[in-house]
């Protein structure tokens, strides 16, 4: 019995020892890339191919979602508003809660999973594949040629594939509360320009989107960059760039909100 | 370096978050709505302010005339001093009457101006010298309740 107590406590002990050494080892991470992202904005046509590869490449799953979630936004909030006789501030909730929360939280989730896999693989396989090794080789640093350009795409791709979300999401609950259920649709944008702030709702959004932008970005090229160079190395850090940047995104998103409403 | 499709799907990502933005900030926002034009400033004191906040509206006849500017609290009289920007195309009798109102029953407040009489107009720095202060629900559930004791006192 106390062996198997032993056992289970060192287990946890080196776990949390084992993810603070990770930590430590992400912000050293972090700061080389930092220090040598000069070259992804002296010649940006690298940074631009990577804003393709993640943005544009996801504009038709953002986009697709956030109509529909604008959609089951405006049919769930005009059941319960006009329960109350109040469904003529239905554009205040349809844009609030995609403004404030869903449209960064789930532009952040959708993000992650479909441009965050995808440069966690392709780091990781150029490590795998012995190619960040073989630029070394050549005098050509892997963190300023392969590494920094990922990221600041992903930085620049993030806020706006969120207002892209918000956006489409704004006309999604238009579509159903407006032309399908009828709300009167001078009641439906005048409530929600009088009660949606430029600074406190919007400008915080687009706070939060960068912020997501960068953690998601982060993460997923320090998985990639820190994967065992084998085929299973690959695709468990593909697995945990996923399931560490949702529950970080989450994380940060209540952070946030603390901070700013 | 030669231009390429790529370059053109990049601008034309960019542009369309830029479009949103503005979709953002001009339709779902008040950042057009807010601005009054040419203004002016008046000031009023009030008691009591209850929960009126700065950029609370100013209305007149139910239309929003202008936006409370500033809140301060004076320390000679010990009251709220409220500065109110009003837009320039309205005009206002200097016996004009500002409330604070509330719209609905628990809804946001705002300051109600009841225009008077007078031929004389305010300026731009005047004092709006006739106020009534916010209704605070506890106040007047205080007096209903005290109201009541009294009366059982004298049965």
């Amino acid at each position: 019995m106390s062996k198997f107590l032993g056992n289970f406590f060192r287990s946890i002990g080196h776990q949390v020892d084992d993810g603070i050494w990770r930590l430590g080892y992400a912000c050293r991470f972090l700061l080389t890339l930092l220090i040598y992202s000069g070259i992804s904005f002296r010649r940006f046509r690298l940074t631009a191919k990577e804003v393709y590869f993640t943005g544009v490449l996801s504009l038709i799953v953002i986009m697709v979602s956030g109509l529909f979630v604008g959609m089951v936004l405006g049919l769930q909030g005009y059941n319960t508003l006009q329960r109350y006789g109040s469904s003529d501030s239905l554009g205040v909730l349809v844009a609030l809660s995609l403004v404030r929360e869903l449209g960064p939280v789930m532009a952040g989730l959708l993000f992650a999973s479909r441009a965050g896999s995808a440069v966690t693989a392709e780091i990781g396989l150029m490590k795998a594949t012995e190619q960040l090794s073989a630029m070394e080789m050549m005098a050509v640093n892997p963190i300023a040629r392969v590494v920094a350009p990922r990221f600041w795409g992903g930085v620049i791709a993030m806020p706006i594939l969120a207002a892209l979300f918000s956006a489409t999401g704004v006309f999604g609950g238009y579509l159903v509360g407006v032309q399908l259920v009828g709300v009167d649709e001078g009641a439906f944008w005048s409530q929600m320009q009088s009660s949606v702030d430029f600074r406190e709702d919007i400008l915080n959004g687009v706070i939060k989107s960068v912020v997501f932008g960068i953690l998601v970005s982060w993460i997923s090229v320090f998985e990639g960059y820190d994967a065992e160079p084998t085929a299973e190395g690959v695709s468990n850090a593909t697995t945990r760039t996923v399931v560490t940047a949702s529950l970080v995104i989450l994380f940060a998103d209540f952070i946030l909100t603390a901070l700013m409403f | 370096m030669s231009r390429t499709t790529l370059d053109l799907w990049v601008g034309f990502f960019v542009s369309m978050g830029i479009v949103s933005m503005i979709f953002l900030a001009l339709r779902v926002g008040n950042l057009g709505g807010s601005n009054l034009g040419e203004s002016y400033q008046l000031k009023a004191r009030f008691d009591n302010i209850g929960s009126l906040k700065v950029r609370s509206a100013v209305k007149s006849a139910g239309v929003v005339v202008g936006r409370v500017s500033a809140i301060d609290f004076d320390v000679e009289t010990y009251e709220a001093e409220v500065t109110l920007t009003i837009s320039d195309r309205y005009l206002f009798p200097t016996d004009t009457f500002a409330k604070i109102m509330t719209s609905g029953l628990l809804g946001e407040q705002y300051i109600g101006l009841a225009v008077g009489g007078d031929e004389k107009m305010l300026k731009r720095g005047d004092v709006i010298s006739k106020t009534q202060s916010a209704i605070v629900i506890e106040d007047l559930i205080s007096q209903f309740m005290f109201k009541k004791a009294s009366e059982g006192d004298v049965q």
